[in-house]
């Protein structure tokens, strides 16, 4: 895949994850667009991940800890063949496997995430068993800046330096926004990344909407020997969509018919751009 | 009470119990600077949005961190404050259940732990986000008042109760709206079930949001059927209303419980474990959500899947009442 054809996969997924959640009248969609370039480009550049081998235990592991926007997921395990799209018009639907949150009970889908906090501890006892193990396969999370308050985070990212575990990549998707309002303004989570080194891991800013610096940091191997890897990527909730773009209610607002046809209309606009 | 008072035939709609609770909280807080929310990323789901604006400085948001937010509720609450720590009752019952254990009802700090979006309530988000689990947790802790409001004033007066109390309380609640349950009778005690239908052939005791199917059936039952039964909103788990369970099984009428919980644990269970107990033989059943990976969906689906509905609970009364008379 060119990297112009990875650009214009991530117009197509924002189109998709838009589609579904307004065929489901429900989903997250302001952090599922903060976060679908960084889902495009592991799932397309970065995991070593195959829909017919999905249990090989070399695979490359991806927990998204921000299990909400799983709708990302969604139509990204889709259109990577896990299962078919057309599934997913049964999102959130009586009886469907395709609910609110990543599950396992859907192809593709490593761990059942949803309640914050949970990714990164299973990350790092995947990475220590890869350790042990000696095996090559690495192992990566998603949080939310949302999520850092958790004291669980906290805890792994102790565990995981502690272990040296330099094959674990924890990405945070950094919108510097939650439900309530900005980070800023609900729990002040600045310095991350003077934070995140005096843990001890080794960390890296990239432009977590710009595919090329999202691929250099997450395929250039460890970013210090013995340390874990953590990449802050700036990103902005809503993005692609200009009227969601910072706005807070679309944390998990469902476009109304005409803010559909919109967001499709500026989708197409930017989709003509690249090509 | 008189039966044509008590078994109305309609009821009025209310609103969703958490929004009369940010209403009762308002009203309390206007008067008493000692009040105090904590909420964790939840002032949205919690209704308290206009909380937070009227009394900024009565409101104290901790972020996601739910254990974080009952352990600042306990040390609130040992300073005097009356802090009404305010999240989904997934993430509190759980997450936060060490902090509830030792910080709030071991160490005796009054907090009142405000339990949101309970039950299924959530639906299709998951299991991650459902609490099946709180009344079987927290009705094996000791100091604590576990309480479910079915109505708008069963919600209204568990507030003004907890506000008053100075115990540790749990207070769950859900986001549907609910309709005013047996208007007629204004009374309202922790650990005394309200009978919001009279009848003596059978009886359904419910909680929560499960109360209202239980009256549609049971008006169903006596339309359809001339089945008398008599619904109980059971609103306190813990204190069990054992006084009027005995009220109930003395005739040795079928009982039915109903709840928005495992069928482990909750409020079945602690009924049939009193009545066994005092030798009580009444066709018992408890009707709630199975041990098994919960059917996704809505709530309203999630319940008619498991028979937590006026169909669900008309059939089980319909055959529990022809066992009974064989
Ligand atoms: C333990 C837990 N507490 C609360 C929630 C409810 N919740 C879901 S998303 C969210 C906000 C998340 O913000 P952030 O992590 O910044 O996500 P993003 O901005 O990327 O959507 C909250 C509070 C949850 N899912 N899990
Ligand atoms: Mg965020």
């Amino acid at each position: 895949m060119t990297n112009k054809e990875l650009n214009l996969k991530s117009v197509f997924l924002r189109k998709n994850l838009l589609k579904y959640i307004y065929i489901a009248k429900a989903g997250h969609t302001g952090g599922s667009l903060s976060c679908v370039d960084i889902l495009n480009v592991l799932y397309n550049r970065v995991l070593n991940v195959n829909p017919d081998d999905f249990k090989n235990p070399n695979r490359d592991r991806y927990i998204q800890s921000k299990g909400h926007c799983v709708e990302a997921l969604f139509v990204t395990l889709a259109d990577r063949g896990f299962f078919p799209e057309s599934d997913l018009e049964t999102l959130c639907q009586y009886q469907s496997h395709y609910i609110g949150h990543p599950t396992k009970k859907v192809h593709g889908v490593e761990q059942n995430t949803g309640a914050l906090g949970h990714g990164l501890p299973i990350c790092v006892g995947e990475a220590i068993a890869a350790k042990l193990d000696n095996k090559k396969h690495r192992v990566f999370t998603l949080l939310g800046d949302g999520e850092l308050p958790e004291g669980s985070n906290w805890e792994a990212f102790l565990s995981a330096s502690h272990y040296k575990l330099d094959n674990l990549y924890a990405i945070l998707d950094y919108n510097k926004q939650q439900i309530t309002g900005s980070n800023k303004d609900v729990m002040n989570t600045d310095s991350v990344r003077e934070k995140l080194e005096s843990f001890g891991w080794a960390v890296k800013e990239v432009d977590g909407h710009n595919l090329e610096q999202l691929e250099d940091a997450l395929n250039s191997g460890a970013f210090e020997e013995g340390k874990p890897n953590f990449i802050i990527a700036h990103t902005t909730k809503g993005k692609g969509i200009s009227y969601m773009e910072g706005v807070l209610k679309w944390h998990h607002g469902v476009p109304s018919e005409e803010q559909y046809a919109l967001a499709m209309s500026e989708l197409n606009e930017m989709q003509a751009l690249i090509s | 009470m008189e039966l044509d008072k008590i078994n109305e035939t309609e009821l009025k709609l209310g609103k969703a119990n958490q929004v009369v609770f940010s209403e009762t909280l308002q009203e309390l807080a206007a008067n008493d600077t000692s009040i105090i929310a904590v909420t964790s990323d939840s002032r949205g789901s919690g209704k308290l949005v206009p909380f937070g604006e009227k009394y900024p400085n009565q409101i104290v948001e901790v972020g996601i961190a739910e254990q974080n937010l009952v352990g600042v509720a306990a040390g609130l609450a040992a300073a005097g404050k009356k802090a009404f720590a305010v999240s989904p009752a997934c993430f509190l019952s759980a997450r936060a259940l060490e902090q509830i254990k030792n910080d709030v009802t071991y160490s005796d700090n009054p907090v009142i732990l405000v339990g949101i979006s309970a039950g299924v309530s959530y639906g299709a988000l998951g299991t991650t986000h459902h609490s099946l689990h709180d009344y079987a947790v927290l009705r094996a802790i000791n100091n604590i008042v576990v309480v479910a409001p079915a109505d708008n004033f069963e919600t209204e007066q568990a507030v003004r109760h907890a506000a008053a109390l100075k115990k540790p309380v749990y207070i769950r609640l859900g986001k549907k709206e609910m309709p005013f349950l047996n208007e007629a009778d204004k009374t309202f005690e922790f650990g005394k079930g309200r009978v919001v239908r009279e009848g003596d052939d059978l009886a359904i005791i419910a909680i929560g949001e499960t109360v209202y199917p239980a009256w549609l059936a049971a008006k169903k039952l006596e339309n359809e059927l001339g089945i008398k039964t008599t619904v109980v909103s059971m609103h306190t788990i813990k204190p069990l209303d054992t006084d009027l369970l005995d009220r109930i099984s003395a005739n040795g009428r079928p009982i039915i419980t109903v709840e928005e919980h495992m069928v482990n644990g909750g409020l079945g269970d602690a009924c049939a474990s009193y009545l066994f107990q005092k030798g009580s033989r009444n066709p018992f059943h408890i009707v709630g959500i199975p041990d098994e990976y919960t059917v996704t969906g809505s709530q309203v689906e999630i319940f008619s899947h498991y028979g937590i509905s006026e169909e669900g609970l008309f059939n089980q009364g319909k055959e529990m009442m022809s066992q009974y008379s064989k």
